[in-house]
């Protein structure tokens, strides 16, 4: 490649909390990285951070955090490479104070980390004035069941701690493309009024931001797609020049690809109008992005552009919303159909006569139309699994539905067999929007 | 012809909306695409498991089109009842829709 300009090199570490670690830090050793980027931070993870930190202050963050660092933060070090991630999540100070113990106890000295917050809006709320922008109801609805309330910033709390010589930034809600988009403006000093440069870097981090999935992961379908070397998926690198322009890639020996065809299927995840991406620093342009392939496995990404903002940030609210109950039994063989459809005539006889109250009930036979409405003519199955979803508003009334579903064993229909029970609590989550002028930003640093 | 015989696809899910690419595997068959994969037809395909409103945007330089489905996951990942909270399997199943190669 082109080494005369200046370029920066940034790997993708996780698409998710959950993510597997191995590939990260192969990366890190192998990527001749300027960056990588940890991407652990779901829609409703920051609510349910927010539920344990009210249990116990010094947590709230993400739960692979330790397991993380303790892989990858010695790496970053031998091989300079700034780390920046929104594990955070609901308590980005507590840990930034982790991850500076755990540095210390690993021997590695003089680490400056940085926390960046001020996501946190709960107490700027106004439950009387403003509305869901899903349901329409007024915040007023629910105001005993809300527990957090986190704008999505963007790129300037980051910004502050790069420039302040931060090894590792740890943030609560960032929009996902901006923990991306922040070191390429800081290493380039791209201007925050640039638009089409902040949409070449969003289009950048939102190809990015999923890590394994642009490399083949999420793409293979058995017979047609194919991607090597699956069990050792890669996650991808993108390099960029100042002027915006990057390509994708991989390293040689991990497993996956990069094409046309799955930077076509990533850009396009999670977007709706393709010319108006919305981010708390840009509203990027996709609609002419093009991808050329320049060798196997480096992809060139260019077109994509941007225009300013609304002034607005969205803020996701988490709420409790009670309860769900999940219970499954199987039935195989003979009339396996037959006798599942009797279940379910029996559950809701049981429910009637004991005057059970659910909000939402679903019966699934897996197998058939679980995942998508029953074929016309479908194939006699050998085996179904009877699926009982409800939602109710107490725990107690979830449980006694569980438990309608487990004494099909000796009150239901023959050979039932496998019961298994879940009871979870909801969180779920609505937006509002408010004004970008009223966050700001704050960064904390601390030390090994 | 079936649909997964000229094109892959993506769901990816923001609160009760998915969104489905649509991508052709050659770009000559894109103006296919065009013609038979309507928003009026993925919204009858989907109909009893989407409930809402289709649109649909296109992106000629990838031969790709999105597909934005409305009121498509019961309520939203955080709070859906559904086996599949994210959509995350309709890509496949609209991958099975029957093309009409007549002409």
């Amino acid at each position: 490649m082109i080494k005369q300009e200046k370029t920066i090199r940034i790997g993708s570490g996780a698409g998710y909390s959950g993510d597997r670690i191995e590939p990260a830090a192969d990366l890190i050793k192998e990527g001749d990285l300027d960056y990588i980027v940890f991407e652990c931070l779901a829609e409703r993870t920051i609510a349910l951070a927010q539920l344990q930190k009210m249990q116990d202050p010094t947590l709230g963050y993400d739960p692979l955090l330790e397991d993380r660092m303790k892989a990858c933060l010695p790496l970053c070090v031998s091989n300079s490479v700034k780390l920046i991630s929104n594990m955070g999540a609901a308590n980005p100070a507590a840990a930034a104070k982790k991850t500076a113990a755990l540095a210390k106890e690993l021997g590695l000295k003089k680490i400056k980390i940085a926390a960046v917050y001020g996501d946190d809006v709960i107490s700027m709320l106004n439950f009387n004035t403003q509305n869901f922008l899903e349901s329409g109801d007024s915040l007023s609805v629910l105001e005993d069941e809300i527990i957090s309330a986190n704008a999505y910033l963007g790129v300037e709390g980051i910004l502050m701690a790069l420039k302040e010589g931060a090894d590792v930034i740890l943030t609560g809600r960032v929009a996902d493309p901006s923990l991306f988009l922040a070191p390429l403006v800081h290493e380039f000093g791209w201007s925050l009024e640039n638009y089409p440069l902040l949409g070449k870097g969003t289009a950048l981090g939102h190809l990015m931001e999923c890590a394994g999935q642009v490399c083949g992961g999420y793409f293979a379908d058995g017979a047609k797609k194919k991607v090597s070397n699956l069990g050792n998926l890669g996650f991808p690198i993108a390099e960029i020049l100042e002027d915006g322009s990057f390509y994708i890639t991989k390293l040689k020996d991990a497993g996956g690809m990069v094409t046309t065809a799955t930077c076509k299927e990533q850009l396009l995840y999670e977007v709706h109008n393709p010319a108006e991406y919305l981010t708390p620093d840009v509203i990027a342009d996709f609609s002419g992005v093009s991808f050329q392939e320049l060798d196997k496995d480096i992809v060139k990404v260019t077109g994509a552009t941007g225009k300013p903002l609304t002034g607005k940030l969205k803020v996701s609210v988490g709420y409790r919303d009670g309860y769900m109950a999940d219970a499954q039994i199987s039935y195989g063989g003979s009339y396996a159909l037959e006798r599942s459809r009797l279940a379910i005539e029996i559950i809701k006889e049981r429910l009637r006569t004991k005057n059970l109250v659910v909000e939402d009930i679903l019966f699934d036979l897996i197998g058939l139309n679980s995942l998508f409405k029953e074929a016309t003519s479908p194939a006699i199955p050998q085996e179904i699994r009877l699926r009982v979803a409800a939602k109710t508003k107490t725990r107690e009334a979830a449980v006694q539905l569980l438990n309608e579903v487990e004494t099909l064993y000796t009150n239901g229909p023959a050979a039932g067999g496998g019961v298994s029970k879940v009871v979870t609590e909801i969180i779920a989550i609505q937006s509002i929007l408010i004004n970008k002028s009223k966050v700001a930003p704050k960064v904390e640093y601390f030390k090994s | 012809m079936k649909l997964k015989d000229i094109a892959h696809s993506r769901t990816g899910d923001k609160g009760d909306i998915i969104n489905i690419s649509v991508i052709a595997f050659d770009e000559k068959d894109y103006p296919l695409l065009l013609e038979q994969v309507t928003s009026t037809k993925v919204k009858e395909f989907l109909g009893g498991t989407a409930l809402g409103e289709v649109t649909r945007y296109e992106l000629p330089t990838l031969a790709a089109m999105n597909f934005v489905v409305q009121k498509a996951l019961r309520g939203g990942v955080t709070r859906s009842l559904r086996m599949d909270k994210h959509g995350k399997t309709l890509s496949s199943i609209l991958l099975e829709m029957t093309m009409d190669t007549k002409h």
